[in-house]
């Protein structure tokens, strides 16, 4: 019998890289000063669970690694040490560290040993710097105390240790002739079998387990070593561990099991079923949550008796899954399959109804289909949903980010999460990540500035940085807002001259000038750090947003700080389109953006230098994009007189969009036009319609910025060649 | 489409014709060129597509191509040969390029007419001449002899990056 680990090691990947946020999450939240029992636990099973999977997998180096870590964090969550900030510092690395190991087992290779030695060496001296001032904690010299001890000092005899696993202990994946194997390592093991539960061998069930042994271990193994041995079959049996007496020792015979001194932890099965590691990720529910019997045997090995050594049976109880998996919460699936009960029921209520069909059930037919559709409808949000994920793990590395840079820049900085439950799209998540961390990095090393600077200000010395995400409309916006620095004008001002964007004595309006900093080449930061310094500036940020779709807007006031939003649109979801027409073609667009349509009134109409056209709409005047003109369509000419004019908002921009008909209104699915051509300008994708044509989908921003390039390509030009020159400059 | 070709028959024979080796050829004219038949996705007869506003002439638009958006050049415009009207035989291939990133994508090319498949041994493609400035070489991957004819073979990779260096301007 043999198992493809293959499968199983992409599971422990993914969860132990699941387990190291945890970790860190934790580490971070005890930064506070007063430590959190419950948060110390948290990470210790988080570290444990990564060091039993690694050793299952055969990953000595990460289970050795992970041993010192666990060791220490062992020590804090019994209290035994105190949880300083040096050694939360030193753990915090410890993650890094591991997380490197584990990226390098994951492609194949090893990490780079010195870092980890050097971790683990530090790790040791922490322990025993910890262990050295009081070996024992000024507790008084109670007998509870004394049990304690106990538990810590190895019993110089060995151990007696009494096992008597479930009979389901198989179907968990344990086996116990591993565990005795395990247990030998600690010393010599002689081992006594009870067969006394073993049924009439008609009754035997050859896949469970009716033994039970009584162990004994000779040398100076400690308790916690023969706990770790059983930890993962706890709650499968009834375990009881005593001390061996000392060899030649006068004392009474050996302590019988469940005398009063030996800590006795028999925990019934009383949740057979709960991976005790894996219920921390319990409301992150994994598709397939059900414990598998990932290694016991089926009916076709039926023969084999029930005795230790029964094959192959190494895999800790893990959870089995896809190559490629994705984590859904549970509600998401009962959602699911509630709907498609629904649809089901609607199916056999149409098919009932099909079989004698006559004209009075006309209506009947009708309901039917309204409620097919909406079924449908719902099951289909509801499969884009699957692929929806807080963004939370995208905040996930940001406290991490913001400790290690605040220390580093001597700054002190709050960081405020909001809306971590907004989802949004998977793929759009994943490259958030890169652009939300830069932005946060820029806040800190430009943005907020240090404590004394800010006292002499007036501000709070410690500066807060504010994250918020929410939904507004098909978007998802995410605001970022610092109460540092903010942005000079001037500086960037003068930086753009100097780098050619801006001839001299050329002046730009004020919400121009902040733009600026989206240019290539332009920052505001005097020199390059190690910490901005990487070569990446807000020009990357700003593309990598508009690559998924979506825009970025500044605004700063000096002494103040630094507003940044982001609009994302959530891909792949559904809008709710107006479709119209333009010449030949059907365009869509989203619903969000419409303001009013309007027929076209001939005297509202005014002209602006004989080209621009103007209409007069809500005492206001409002920029008239000709669709036809746009898109090079044959335009009829003349007036606007005719057509329609759908007036539709971008931010704070608002323009007419003059339309031959406007056709119904209609949910859409967005297709992107980028995965199998480009981008193209003016367009947010496309999306296909009942007949199964495609049509384009208008994106706002692209239009007006296609209708400015198309109406001064003589500006365009210039200010093209323009940063040629300067480019040009630069690298003489 | 017509029976495999004596030098295929041949060839498969010997035992010449590798994986890669076999091109599906189609006509613009007078003239045959092949793609790697491993790239050919599908093969649909042209039924219209979805233009998109100021994209060069040969892109013809965008089609449905079960549920995925993908675009549709048209070979004789791209290649600067007088463009002709779409008639029954007119079909679309389908085929799978790599993209920037070698992220793969899905382009159809408007060809007039499908011909043949033939077992093409790599060693008997020969590098394109020089034919100057006159004529672009740059998506020809190579010729070769089949039955008297000469077969262009095409590099599909190419054909999509010429195209976005062609449009990244507008």
């Amino acid at each position: 019998m043999s198992i493809d680990m293959g499968q199983f090691l992409q599971t422990f990947f993914e969860e132990s890289f699941e387990g190291l946020q945890e970790m860190e999450a934790g580490l971070l939240a005890l930064d506070s000063g007063d430590p959190d029992t419950e948060t110390l636990h948290t990470i210790f099973r988080a570290a444990h669970s990564i060091k039993g999977g690694a050793g299952t997998f055969g990953l000595q180096a990460l289970a050795g690694f992970t041993h010192h870590m666990e060791t220490l964090l062992d020590r804090l969550r019994e209290g035994r040490q105190a949880v300083t900030p040096e050694a939360v510092n030193l753990l915090l690395e410890s993650v890094d560290c591991l997380r490197g190991m584990l990226e390098a087992a994951q492609d194949g290779g090893e990490a780079d040993p010195e870092q980890a030695v050097a971790l683990e060496k530090r790790l040791a001296a922490l322990v025993a710097e910890g262990n050295d001032p009081s070996p024992v904690p000024d507790a008084p010299e109670s007998e509870e105390s004394q049990a304690s001890q106990a538990v810590d000092s190895p019993a110089p005899g060995g151990w007696r240790i009494g096992f008597r696993p479930e009979p389901h202990l198989f179907m968990t994946g344990n086996d116990p002739l591993r565990l005795v194997e395990e247990l030998a390592e600690l010393g010599e093991v002689t081992a006594e079998c009870d067969s006394g539960q073993l049924p009439a061998f008609g009754d035997l069930d050859p896949e469970q387990c009716h033994l039970s042994w009584t162990l004994t271990l000779q040398g100076g193994a400690d308790e916690d070593a023969v706990r770790e041995v059983f930890e993962w079959v706890e709650d499968d049996c009834e375990l009881t561990i005593s001390p061996l007496a000392p060899e030649g020792a006068e004392d009474e015979p050996p302590a019988a099991e469940g005398s009063p001194d030996a800590p006795e932890e028999s925990t019934a099965a009383a949740a057979p079923d709960v991976d005790d590691e894996g219920d921390e990720a319990a409301d992150a529910a994994v598709v397939s949550e059900a414990p598998a019997p990932s290694s016991a045997g089926h009916g076709d090995n039926g023969n084999q008796p029930p005795a230790p050594g029964a094959g192959g049976g190494n895999g800790q109880p893990r959870k089995p899954a896809a190559a490629s998996s994705i984590r859904v919460n549970t509600d998401k699936i009962d959602a699911l399959i509630d709907m498609v009960g629904e649809l089901v029921i609607t199916q056999s209520m149409l098919n009932q109804l099909g079989e004698d069909f006559s004209e009075d059930k006309l209506e009947q037919l009708r309901d039917g289909l309204g409620q097919l559709e909406r079924n449908t409808r719902e099951l289909q949000e509801n499969v884009m949903r699957i692929r929806m994920v807080p963004i939370s793990f995208a905040y996930a590395r940001l406290p991490r980010i913001v400790h290690d840079l605040s220390d580093k820049l001597g700054k002190q900085v709050e960081l405020k999460l909001e809306g971590e439950q907004t989802e949004l799209d998977k793929t759009v998540m994943e490259k958030l990540i890169d652009p939300l961390v830069h932005l946060v990095r820029n806040s800190l090393d430009h943005g907020i500035e240090p404590p004394a600077q800010r006292r002499e200000l007036g501000k709070p010395e410690t500066g807060t940085l504010e994250i918020e995400a929410y939904h507004k409309g098909g978007y998802i916006v995410i605001e970022i807002n610092d109460d540092g620095a903010g942005i000079s004008r001037d500086k960037l001002l003068a930086k753009a001259r100097a780098a050619g964007l801006l001839q001299a004595g050329e002046e730009l309006p004020d919400e121009q000038v902040l733009d600026l900093i989206f240019h290539p080449g332009l920052s505001t930061a005097e020199e390059a750090t190690d910490v901005s310094g990487r070569g990446v500036g807000m020009d990357v940020v700003k593309r990598n947003i508009r690559q998924l779709g979506g825009n970025i807007n500044l605004r700063s006031q000096p002494g103040e700080g630094t507003q940044l939003t982001i609009h994302l649109p959530l891909t792949l979801s559904i809008l709710d389109g107006q479709l119209f027409r333009v010449g030949g073609q059907v365009y869509i667009v989203p619903l969000v953006s419409i303001i009013e349509s309007l027929q076209i009134q001939r005297e509202k109409l005014s002209r602006v230098a004989g080209k621009a056209e103007l209409y007069h709409w809500r005492e206001g005047h409002l920029p008239v994009l000709r669709l036809r003109e746009l898109f090079n369509e044959p335009d009829p000419g003349g007036e606007l007189a005719n057509g329609l004019m759908v007036v539709v908002e971008d931010d704070d921009r608002r323009v007419g969009l003059h339309v031959d008909e406007l056709l119904g209104q209609q949910q859409v699915v967005i297709k992107s036009l980028e995965a199998n051509y480009q981008r193209v300008t003016g367009f947010a994708g496309a999306t296909i319609l009942g007949d199964g044509t495609v049509a384009l989908i208008l994106d706002i921003a692209g239009l007006v910025d296609l209708a400015q390039a198309q109406r001064k390509p003589a500006d365009a030009a210039a200010m093209r060649v323009a940063t040629e020159e300067a480019h040009g400059e630069q690298t003489q | 489409m017509s029976e495999m070709s004596a030098s295929q028959q041949d060839a498969a024979l010997q035992g010449t014709v590798g994986e890669g080796d076999q091109y599906l050829t189609f006509n613009l004219g007078d003239e045959e060129y092949g793609v790697d038949i491993l790239r050919v996705q599908e093969i649909k007869g042209w039924s219209g597509a979805t233009p998109i506003p100021n994209t060069p002439d040969y892109v013809k638009g965008v089609i449905n191509m079960r549920g995925t958006i993908v675009p549709v050049i048209d070979l004789r415009e791209r290649f600067g040969m007088p463009s002709r009207e779409y008639t029954q035989f007119t079909v679309v291939v389908l085929v799978r390029v790599l993209g920037p990133g070698d992220k793969e994508r899905i382009m159809g090319l408007v060809v007039d007419a499908l011909s043949e498949v033939y077992g093409i041994p790599e060693d008997e493609l020969r590098p394109p001449p020089e034919f100057g400035s006159i004529i672009r070489t740059d998506f020809i991957r190579g010729l070769a002899q089949v039955d008297e004819k000469m077969i262009i073979v095409l590099d599909a990779d190419r054909l999509l990056a010429e195209e976005e260096l062609a449009t990244e301007s507008v």
